[in-house]
């Protein structure tokens, strides 16, 4: 029995057209072709000994802090809205999913210049802030604010999935069985949403990871302050190509994990627990 | 225990309207057409939609009265309420949705999941302790959901259309657990359905909803006999008579204990508890005593004639009682009247005979 004789292929023909498998090829070596020059091109040999040197681990263990800042950024700024986009009813919503959703579309170079306009110095927040000690701009918390900034829309919008796919009447049942609501959050509603979740959190922490142009707008290039993996990896570009592609495949592992990560948790698959016996 | 509620409630254009009461023990079925809101009172009763007006009392103690501003959480009503889709946790495995309500009171764990185990036991399901709800099949899903609500041993149990959505074998398994569970205990149960057998079998009294409405309530005899409506006629419609399945030498019958059916071929076996059913179209009227083929030919007054739209019934005070379906024509052709005596005739074959659910 082949794969493709279901009943519905004697009046629709094969499902896997011959032509649609050529296009697909076709695609699949557009996004392989940039990755494929870059393993060819990467300089295996030195790659131990460039990604050992002290800046580069300077910008790995910054990126790293900045990145599991903004998870947690993105977590408590995000699972509010999540819930609120993905539950309620109410005048405004689709603004607030706009707004909410704007920093995934936006240039990020925009996004670092709104972020100085509104925390920067002179900014509208920013005036105040300075007013009691607090500046943003060129640290380590303003490159951590832009990677929030830029990365807690992908979380919302995997989340609001999760949310929008459970019946909120588990959550009757739950009360009606005399489980107060903070039970009901941590024995259904939450672990009910950990693939979601775990998704979330990995393609924030992806999209955390490789923020470039809002973090140099707005925090600058600072070794050892805002000077992120990306952004050692575009100055080296200009000084030591071979190290900046060793630095690339470096960042290139991380984000293809952290995205195989989270499509493996959206997987569906037998409960959130163990296999059937 | 009892059970008395005034229910009054809003629902975008729809206004639930309805009184209930029901004793300690008792059983009541909940029947009426989609949209008579019978899921809504059950989801009233449960606290799960807020009255308008009314109120709702469980052995004396007030659950909800909006005019006093009272209004009792789910949590803390003691109402279990079994769905029909069952909504078990996702991600809990059949164990831990039982475990969940005793947890939720206080239980420690160990002591939590052991009682699951025994509710598991009970339902039938020990091998399926570790399966997740997904992997479970509809029959044993909803085992898992009368279980997880039963072992927080509710004073008020609503089963909202529990053998909606199952094949008919877990349907028959299902309703002879359920038939036990109903008959056990003191506590108040509503059954909602929208099918007459379950309703006449399970039930000690039927409730009939129709646009937010109690319309009718009575025993399954009574309801039968005076169908308050055209939706109730055609779900009362049945002649449904329980009795006991007799093997002689002459051939098969139902004993009901007030007279005898012959009924065509069987598989169950002599003494077996079953519950024969007619249709009232299938019940022929005469007035000299015929000779046919019919098996069943009994002697009666005619007690009432029902005119409903365009059907009339007629009740037969023969042994056991018969409704007869006749059209308008036929009633006027044989001028029929109350009290006329009359045979009425029913072909073997057209006796459906099935064993009874809680056997």
């Amino acid at each position: 029995m082949s794969d493709s004789d279901g009943p519905l292929d004697r009046v629709l023909g094969p499902q896997r057209p011959r032509w649609l498998l050529g296009a697909v090829g076709l695609s699949a070596a557009f996004f392989a072709l940039p990755l494929v020059g870059l393993l060819a091109r990467v300089p295996w040999r030195d790659v131990p000994t460039i990604l050992a040197r002290p800046a580069v681990l300077t910008a790995l263990t910054l990126s790293l802090a900045v990145a599991a800042m903004a998870m947690i950024g993105a977590l408590l700024l995000g699972l509010p809205l999540a819930w609120v986009l993905a539950r309620w009813q109410f005048r405004g919503r689709l603004l607030l999913r706009g707004l909410v959703m704007l920093p995934m579309v936006l240039p990020p170079v925009v996004a670092g210049a709104a972020l100085l306009a509104a925390f920067g110095r002179r900014g509208l927040l920013g005036v105040w802030l300075a007013g009691i000690g607090v500046s943003l701009p060129f640290t380590t918390a303003g490159a951590t604010l832009a990677a929030t900034f830029l990365a807690t829309p992908l979380f919302i919008l995997t989340v609001e999935a999760g949310i929008a796919g459970l019946d909120p009447r588990l959550e009757a049942a739950a009360a009606t069985l005399g489980a107060p609501p903070r039970l009901i959050l941590r024995q259904v509603i939450l672990p009910a949403l950990r693939p979601a979740l775990v998704a979330g959190i990995a393609l924030a922490a992806a999209r955390a990871l490789g923020e470039f142009g809002a973090t140099i707008t707005f925090a600058g290039n600072r070794p050892g302050v805002t000077q992120t993996l990306p952004l050692a990896a575009y100055e080296l570009l200009q000084t030591d190509p071979d190290a900046a592609l060793a630095v690339s495949l470096l960042l290139l592992l991380i984000s293809f994990a952290l995205v195989l990560l989270a499509w493996g948790s959206l997987r569906p698959g037998p409960g959130a627990g163990p296999a059937p016996r | 225990m009892s059970l008395r509620a005034r229910v009054v409630a809003h629902a975008g254009a729809f206004t639930l309207a309805a009184e209930l009461t029901v004793a300690s023990g008792e059983t009541v079925a909940l029947v009426g057409p989609n949209g008579a809101g019978k899921s809504t009172l059950g989801q009233c009763l449960a606290g799960l939609l807020p009255l308008d007006d009314g109120d709702v009392l469980l052995d004396g103690r007030v659950l909800e009265r909006p005019a006093e501003g009272i209004r009792l959480p789910p949590q803390e009503r003691g109402v279990g309420l079994v769905f029909q889709d069952r909504l078990l946790f996702p991600a809990l495995n059949a164990r831990d949705n039982i475990a969940f309500g005793l947890l939720a009171r206080g239980m420690p764990r160990r002591a939590a999941r052991r009682a699951a185990d025994g509710w598991l036991e009970r339902v039938g399901l020990t091998a399926q302790a570790d399966l997740h709800p997904d992997q479970l099949s509809g029959g044993q899903a909803q085992r898992v959901a009368l279980a997880r609500a039963l072992a927080t041993e509710p004073r008020l149990l609503v089963l909202d259309e529990p053998f909606a959505a199952l094949d008919v074998a877990a349907q028959r398994d299902l309703r002879r657990l359920v038939a036990g569970v109903l008959a056990d205990g003191d506590g108040v149960k509503l059954l909602i359905t929208h099918n007459p057998l379950d309703a006449l079998t399970l039930a000690d009294r039927v409730v009939i909803m129709e646009g937010g409405r109690v319309v009718q309530c009575g025993d399954a005899d009574d309801i039968r006999r005076r169908p308050g409506s055209a939706y109730v006629a055609t779900f009362v419609g049945l002649n449904y008579l329980r009795g006991t399945l007799r093997r002689g030498p002459t051939g098969i019958s139902v004993d009901t204990g007030s007279g005898q059916l012959r009924v065509a071929s069987t598989d169950l076996p002599d003494g077996a508890a079953v519950v024969a059913t007619v249709h009232p179209r299938a019940v022929l009227l005469s007035l000299t005593e015929p000779a046919t083929s019919a098996r069943n030919t009994l002697y009666g007054r005619i007690a009432t004639i029902d005119r409903l739209d365009d059907r009339v019934r007629v009740t037969v005070d023969c042994r056991p009682l018969l409704i007869a379906e006749v059209t308008d024509e036929a009633l006027g052709m044989l001028r029929l009247v109350a009290g006329m005596p009359v045979w009425a005739l029913v072909k073997a074959t057209e006796i459906d005979v099935q064993a009874l659910g809680a056997s």
